[in-house]
């Protein structure tokens, strides 16, 4: 956390990489933060704003083709973000965020962008886009409850040395080769929406405790409870 | 004028087939009837379409938000002229149109909602007078894909029709270009804000620029620029080409409706309808199938409103009175789409302080976004029994595709 007394939370590009509602991700992490006493603002840093680098946590969406494209390139040139990740910030990135965020991504229409080389990843496009509800069993290391979300991306995404995968799919696509998402050190990305923070306190809590630096309480919302019961039930269903 | 003996035989074998299946998929209730008897004409006969649109002067209605409205509006003021057919029932794939050329095949003008994903299929069919394109933004994601292909789709398509008027939304950039692609677009300024899904340039990728001083002006680096507008809708004044400002005074609320009238009515004088006769018919319009108007249900005035994305919800929240309980349905069925991370674009924390509860299939969604919102909200699958629960009073319900459609169902059958 740095020196000011409030958690300075960036929300990425929203105009850009804000199509699929993973905004939310940011009100998630506010509130779970003011909820227990700690005060916390969202920063919109949008296309044509400098993004700073003093902030504590990164945010980033999901965003179409052309958009993700603009992103990196913006991003690549204004790298206030990978400056703080370099001081010990967090970033949180959700699907194009996970692709942006890795060492290189291709289009749907065969041009190869650069990344942003925050992450160990590199993506391609699949034959099919994958569509539909996840299951993820998480690594242990980062996760145990089962982390539930929704996919809907083209890209299969390998992961390189460099970087963990989140967890192991157990239901749905994830990155392509049964694995979802990536980590490396404070940098963690995945492909599911709903938003992913939303539907996943755990995840949410651990990216908070890396930012505030100690683990923090759990917080009990019966909403979020009923929620992650009914989707994690259809995977028995089903 | 086309009459049904003037039709192949296997055209009207096909239709008299639909008609069957219609009455039946009425009588049993599995629905209006539109969508199974088109399926049907369209398995026998293939060329039905063309067979039934042609000598007629066909106008659709396309866009995300707002065709059910603005296709009611344009039939109103064609049938100053004429009988018109029309799908106001919303039913608007393939098979709705079909459904709604051949109820009334003597009916010389055609007003017909579609799909915007099904705009190119259909128009390449029935070679409209004129397409009204009203606005293109996030919905449906999982289903339809990316809006920005859909805008690709309908470019190429209007490119391709070369006589075609396309009554076009100048103030969406999506919309601009993919009417610019035609020979004869007519561009309407509805004052439409909403910018969310067209921060990148449609035509290159590129960033588009708004200009700092007429926040209504944009353009890109590439070349594509707004364009200037031939009808403008100034508050609630709609400034025409040959005409002077005429008040819209609708009894439909709110500036999205003024939005859908204005290209409405611009698309309506396309046709011949002389402007003053045009807004007084649209004037007369005060509900539009199921929404708007006040319904009796245990007890209270429930106002039923749709709003099934982003944009939609963005127009709906300043119309609800204040004070009054909103109860909110939320499914997440085929037809709704299946991802509702969209609810986490909806500004719901302006409803902190009311009376609100969340509905539908998918209330636990809706509970969760409402929690992060700070807003008071109880939970309960039933939207009606949602209603019954609250105090007496009037009640605003806002449902999204498939929960609006069971809701008015419901609320007809207890009428």
């Amino acid at each position: 956390m740095s020196a000011e007394s409030s958690v300075r939370i960036g929300l990425i590009l929203p105009d850009v990489l804000g199509t699929y509602g993973d905004s939310g991700n940011a009100t998630v992490l506010r509130k779970r933060l003011e909820w227990r006493g700690i005060e916390a603002e969202v920063l919109p840093v949008r296309l044509g704003d400098v993004t700073p680098s003093s902030l504590d946590l990164y945010v980033l969406g999901g965003g179409e083709d052309d958009a993700q494209a603009l992103a990196a390139d913006h991003l690549s040139k204004d790298p206030g973000m990978q400056r703080g990740v370099e001081r010990g910030a967090v970033v949180f990135g959700v699907c194009a965020g996970l692709q942006v965020l890795g060492r290189a991504f291709t289009t749907s229409d065969g041009v190869t962008h650069p990344g942003l080389g925050l992450l160990d990843v590199s993506t391609s496009p699949g034959e099919r886009r994958s569509v539909g509800e996840v299951v993820v069993q998480p690594d242990p290391r980062f996760g145990t409850e089962p982390l539930t979300g929704f996919e809907n991306h083209l890209g299969i995404t390998t992961v390189g040395p460099d970087s963990l995968p989140l967890g192991q799919v157990v239901r749905g696509t994830g990155n392509g080769e049964g694995t979802e998402g990536a980590v490396s050190g404070r940098v963690l990305a995945t492909y599911l929406h709903g938003p992913a923070l939303a539907r996943n306190p755990e995840l949410a809590d651990l990216v908070l405790g890396w930012v505030v630096g100690l683990p923090l309480p759990p917080l009990d919302i019966p909403e979020v409870e009923q929620l992650r019961q009914e989707r994690l039930a259809r995977r028995r269903a089903r | 004028m086309l009459v049904t003996s003037d039709l192949p035989l296997r055209t009207r074998f096909a239709i008299a087939a639909a008609r069957t299946a219609a009455a039946v998929s009425r009588r049993t209730g599995r629905g209006s009837g539109g969508m199974i008897g088109g399926r049907i004409a369209l398995k026998l006969d293939p060329h039905a379409l063309q067979r039934l649109a042609r000598g007629r002067i066909v106008l659709l209605v396309t866009g995300t938000n707002g065709k059910t409205t603005t296709t009611l509006m344009l039939r109103r003021a064609v049938e100053a002229l004429a009988p018109v057919t029309s799908n106001s029932d919303g039913a608007n794939m393939p098979d709705g149109v079909l459904a709604a050329l051949a109820a009334n095949p003597d009916a010389p003008f055609a007003v017909l909602e579609v799909d915007e994903t099904y705009l190119p299929w259909v128009a390449e069919r029935v070679d409209p007078a004129a397409i009204v394109l009203l606005n293109l933004s996030r919905d449906q994601l999982d289903r339809v894909g990316e809006v920005r292909k859909t805008e690709r789709e309908l470019r190429a398509a209007i490119a391709r029709l070369a006589d075609t008027v396309v009554v076009a939304n100048c103030d969406d950039v999506l919309v601009a270009s993919a009417a610019g692609a035609g020979n004869h677009p007519l561009w309407v300024s509805t004052g439409q804000t909403w910018r969310d899904d067209s921060i990148a340039c449609p035509r290159c990728g590129r960033a588009v620029r708004h200009h700092p001083q007429d926040k209504m002006e944009w353009d890109c680096v590439c070349g594509l620029v707004r364009p200037r507008p031939e009808w403008v809708l100034d508050e609630d004044d709609l400034i025409g080409p040959d005409n002077p400002p005429e008040r819209l005074e609708l009894n439909l609320p709110g500036r999205v409706n003024a939005a859908n009238a204005a290209l409405a009515l611009a698309a309506a004088t396309c046709v011949g309808v002389p402007l003053s006769v045009a807004v007084q018919r649209v004037r007369s319009i005060t509900a539009v199938a199921g929404r708007y108007q006040r319904v009796p249900y245990a007890g209270h005035a429930v106002r039923v409103l749709l709003a099934k994305n982003p944009a939609g919800w963005c127009e709906t929240l300043p119309l609800l009175e204040p004070d009054q309980p909103v109860v909110i349905a939320v499914n997440a069925r085929e037809a709704d789409g299946r991802d509702l991370s969209w609810l986490w674009d909806v500004p719901f924390e302006r409803l902190r302080g009311r009376r609100v509860i969340a509905t539908g299939e998918r209330a636990a969604d809706l509970a969760v976004r409402l929690r992060y919102a700070e807003v008071d909200a109880s939970a309960q699958p039933d939207p009606l029994r949602a209603v019954a629960s609250l105090g007496s009073g009037p009640v605003e319900l806002i449902a999204n595709y498939t929960a609006f459609r069971e809701v008015n169902t419901r609320l007809a059958d207890v009428g």
